[in-house]
């Protein structure tokens, strides 16, 4: 059965992205996004660092042939900061899909979702394909998705934090109505973490510190890739009826 | 010479280097990075014919890791 995230009418194997930022160092980013078999995995833009005469790069590591770079615009706190990063990002190398991030809060790194709205606006019509870091508000999403959204991505929990999904109840409102793909973006903590949100119906999940930061990084990038796919199926299998009181498996008939 | 500024350090080049001549003193790739001239984008195919001049700022960007 062919099951394949689209986006943008393109599509990909994996419903797992995974984020680059906080490995130990480039070989260790190439072997989980190698573990992850994603086919999508986000970077940031940054200044060059010209006076480091060794300047290997991300991109030496990874084969973009085979792996979609998303660029980000993690960092920005206003929609001037991330249109600029973003065109940058597509001057680079003709990428039009692109994750926009616009930040509010310092501390708990919640999005400006004001200025989230306004940038999706301007990127879209500059024909950018955009994936949009949002709330888990309903509101929000359905707004973005009448701006041209690509995709929606609402947190889980605040980015880097781990605590999972916090709000289950918003984030199945998010999924029923959504007429594009769903992705859960930060705050994810485990494989069980992305594997709920997959059983609940979401498109895809997207993973950066729980894999980065685990002991064993690589291992953990193929945990979460079988939580992506096992959530997925479960999903797609329809879950029984929650019940109050318990109900034997075993017939009483024969018994003795 | 003329002093610019590089991704925000001062440095001094010789009047009318270009992009691309630029990068090439750095040994970067024009490939796997992206420029800004004074709040402006310049196109890869425009680095050659893009001369430098006293007090530009320029902005040399490339992808890595982040979430």
């Amino acid at each position: 059965m062919s099951d394949e995230l689209i986006i943008s009418k393109k599509k990909y194997k994996s419903r797992l992205i995974i984020g680059t930022g906080k490995y130990k160092n480039f070989t260790e980013t190439a072997k989980a996004i190698k573990a992850s078999g994603a086919d999508i995995v986000t970077v940031a833009v940054r200044r060059v660092n010209i006076t480091n005469k060794k300047k290997e790069m991300l991109t030496d590591y990874i084969d973009t042939k085979k792996i979609n770079l998303l660029p980000n615009t993690a960092g920005c706190f206003n929609s001037d900061e991330a249109l600029r990063t973003l065109r940058l990002a597509r001057e680079m190398g003709g990428w039009r899909l692109v994750k926009l991030e616009v930040l509010g809060d310092k501390k708990t790194l919640y999005p400006n979702m004001v200025e989230t709205l306004k940038a999706t606006k301007v990127l879209v019509k500059e024909g950018f394909k955009v994936m949009v870091y949002c709330t888990d508000d309903l509101i929000m999403t359905k707004q973005l998705e009448d701006l041209g959204a690509s995709a929606v991505m609402p947190l889980a929990s605040p980015i880097g934090s781990g605590q999972g999904i916090l709000n289950k109840i918003n984030l199945s409102i998010i999924i029923e109505q959504a007429k594009v793909p769903v992705i859960v973006d930060a705050g994810i903590g485990t494989p069980s973490d992305a594997c709920i949100a997959m059983e609940l119906g979401c498109d895809g999940v997207l993973v950066n510190s729980a894999i980065a930061y685990a002991k064993n990084p690589i291992l953990m990038s193929s945990a979460f890739k079988d939580s992506v796919v096992a959530g997925r199926k479960a999903f797609l299998s329809k879950r029984m009826k929650k019940n109050f009181f318990g109900i034997a498996s075993s017939p009483r008939e024969g018994i003795i | 010479m003329a002093k610019i500024k590089l991704n925000g350090k001062n440095i001094s080049i010789l009047e009318d280097t270009s992009l691309l001549s630029l990068l090439e003193k750095y040994k970067i790739d024009k490939k796997k990075i992206a420029i800004e001239l004074n709040g402006k984008i310049v196109q890869k195919n425009r680095f050659q014919k893009t001369f430098l001049k006293n007090l530009d700022r320029v902005e040399l960007v490339h992808f890595i890791g982040g979430g």
